[in-house]
């Protein structure tokens, strides 16, 4: 069975999955990061793959994206890295990133890296559904990899209920109309949004993203959804004072709280 | 091979194209597709845009015979005159179209992203007509070597956001552009200033440059008795001018479509923006065209002297039309465009933008006979790069 699928059938609440750019902020930090929010207790984890245009994010994974890809990160040597992941950690792994790189590499040939490795999800944001359906999901369905939907605000019911019937996993839902980045709290209007997702019934498992920094705003997204996934502010918590175990563990027993 | 030049309903044009966007933009991008062809094809919007575009841009454009000119090169060569549009470029053309579709639309705050700063220019003199609230992105790199076109900008009321990620360049402004869309997407309209990004825009933009080739038809009927020259030249940047101009010759298989790239100082040495030379296929700012790009599919940064030359991508309409074998894509190195303004400067007495010097640097590339008539595109003026052509001279 998909690790996905194996975490949202034994737990439903409180589900945190971290997001951070490999090779970042040192080349070799990959791996370690892993098995450090591994120990931490998180549930599951997003491998940024570093991109030059990274038009779906905000400053701070920007900047992590251009620090990783000068520290020399590939996805062919990511793969490398990654090679004996699953000695290490049983807890579902998800490749993040955006679409040239993978059709650059070639997207039967990374799905088929990616059953190899242990890699259980894929989030490609720019890859819309459409062409997905259209040129890949035969693939996808061949190596048993999951392409992970995102929605938004800006998603209309009628394409949220549709999403949802042909989801596996869980549906990645944007909190906000932003690009990724962290926030205090939030609006009035994002918890409308929230409260009408919650409303329609929706088969799959979801988890909140974008803005989620704090513990304060964790507990918040886990009342509306499975869980919540945080990126930005992880990222920075790795430029911290600390060492990398360090600065992994205070970040994710602060998210907790 | 699939023969049609017209993007089908996905976008498409052949392989290239498509609308390869986050889900944050799909509505925006969708609602944009679903209403694009109703509205300007509607005769309340052709009399409007028609109107602006005489009253207010001044068009036609004269198609001038450039005789000084065609002598030296021993052929006879038609400048269509995009420079003398207001705003000095044929930038014009689209953003009044985009602008009029955006207040149908009831969208009332306008983002673009510019590089030349000649679609800055022209965004934001449309904004200033209509009264809508402007915002242009603009590399840091662009604002200082296209300053005139800055204070332009400002003076007609834009607030122009200078970009610093990547080279400080136009895919750096235009990556910036979509993200801000993304914070904005109830309120805004993108305009974007080529035939590049998602799909409705390419094909989108190509319809409002149509005009070029439209009028160029009648023109040349008037002064030759032929509607058809043997040569259209023009810059390609991500290719507005050169969709423009090629738009109504595209099914004329008798008359040559040339594009010419920016080359920079050269493209085997690493510091160019020929991507049609240079480019493998893949996506960038939504749509699978040529790219730039390396092993990785990291997109890499272009050069050229030309900043509205200097993006890592093209038009998948070019993508296209290069692959097909339809136009053929030559380039022009800095030094080329250079030396083809200052010799056009002095035989016409006509300072072309530097983009615009690639196309005319290109005429000596080509097997011109007596007979055969030439037209190139002088897609903009070039007051805007005064500077770098007195730096050259010194
Ligand atoms: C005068 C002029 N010509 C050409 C271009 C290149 O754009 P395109 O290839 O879309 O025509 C620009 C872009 O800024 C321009 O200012």
């Amino acid at each position: 069975m998909n690790r996905i699928d194996k975490l949202f059938q034994s737990k439903k609440q409180n589900i945190l999955s971290i997001y951070f750019t490999a090779g970042f902020p040192a080349f070799n930090d990959t791996l370690t990061t892993i098995q450090e929010l591994d120990k931490a207790g998180v549930d599951m984890i997003e491998i940024g793959m570093p991109f030059s245009d990274p038009v779906a994010d905000g400053p701070v994974i920007q900047r992590s994206n251009e620090k990783a890809l000068s520290n020399g990160m590939t996805i062919k040597l990511l793969f490398k890295q990654l090679a004996w992941v699953r000695e290490t950690t049983d807890l579902p792994l998800i490749l993040m990133g955006y679409i040239n790189p993978v059709f650059r590499f070639g997207v039967e040939k990374f799905l088929h890296k990616c059953q190899k490795t242990g890699i259980d999800g894929i989030i490609i944001p720019d890859l819309p559904v459409e062409e997905y359906r259209l040129s890949y999901e035969l693939f996808f369905e061949k190596y048993n990899i999951y392409n992970i939907f995102l929605i938004s605000p800006q998603t209309p019911d009628d394409r949220i209920t549709y999403l949802d019937s042909i989801s596996k996993g869980f549906l990645y839902m944007v909190s906000t109309a932003a690009t990724t980045g962290a926030i205090n709290n939030f609006n009035e209007s994002q918890i409308t949004y929230f409260e009408k997702v919650n409303d329609l019934s929706l088969k799959t498992p979801r988890l909140i993203g974008f803005g989620i920094s704090n513990n304060e705003t964790f507990v918040q997204a886990c009342n509306f959804a499975n869980g919540a996934i945080i990126g930005s502010s992880f990222i920075r918590a790795l430029d911290g004072n600390g060492t990398l175990t360090e600065n992994v563990h205070e970040f994710i027993r602060k998210i907790r709280g | 091979m699939n023969e049609t030049f017209t993007a089908d309903k996905n976008g498409y044009y052949g392989e290239f194209g498509g609308a390869f966007v986050p889900e944050m933009l799909r509505l925006n991008v969708e609602s944009l597709r679903a209403v694009y062809h109703q509205i300007i094809e509607s005769d309340e919007f052709q009399k409007e845009y028609s109107g602006l575009l005489k009253n207010y841009a001044g068009r036609p454009s004269p198609l001038f015979l450039a005789n000084r000119l065609s002598d030296k090169y021993g052929t006879k060569i038609y400048l269509k005159r995009e420079d003398l549009n207001h705003t000095g470029s044929h930038k014009i053309n689209n953003t009044i179209g985009q602008i009029l579709l955006a207040r149908n639309m009831g969208k009332t705050r306008i983002i673009a992203e510019t590089g030349a700063g000649q679609h800055g220019v022209a965004t934001a003199t449309v904004c200033a007509l209509m009264g809508l609230d402007c915002v242009v992105y603009m590399g840091e790199i662009d604002m200082v070597r296209q300053e005139p076109n800055v204070k332009k900008m400002e003076m007609l009321g834009a607030k122009v956001v200078p970009v610093r990620s990547g080279n400080k360049t136009l895919k750096d402004a235009a990556n910036e552009a979509l993200r801000d869309w993304i914070c904005n997407p109830v309120n805004t309209f993108y305009i974007i200033g080529s035939v590049v990004g998602p799909h409705p825009y390419p094909d989108l933009v190509a319809r409002f440059q149509s005009v070029i080739s439209e009028e160029l038809l009648t023109q040349l009927r008037e002064a030759e008795g032929t509607e058809d020259p043997g040569y259209i030249l023009a810059c390609v940047g991500g290719g507005s001018n050169a969709a423009g101009i090629f738009y109504h010759y595209i099914n004329r298989k008798n008359v040559r479509l040339i594009g010419v790239e920016a080359a920079g100082e050269g493209i085997n040495t690493g510091f160019t923006a020929a991507t049609i030379a240079m480019g493998e296929i893949g996506i960038i700012h939504g749509s699978k065209t040529l790219v730039m790009q390396n092993e990785d599919g990291q997109i890499t940064e272009p050069y050229s002297i030309s900043a509205g030359l200097d993006y890592p991508g093209v038009g998948p309409i070019h993508a296209w039309l290069a692959r097909t074998g339809r136009a053929d894509y030559l380039n022009v190195t800095d030094e080329e465009a250079l030396s083809a303004a200052y010799e056009i400067t002095r035989l016409e007495g006509i300072i072309p933008a530097l983009e615009s010097a690639h196309a005319l640097a290109a005429i000596g590339k080509l097997n011109l006979k007596k007979n055969d008539i030439v037209v190139v595109n002088i897609s903009g003026r070039g007051d805007k790069d005064m500077q770098a052509y007195h730096e050259a001279n010194t």
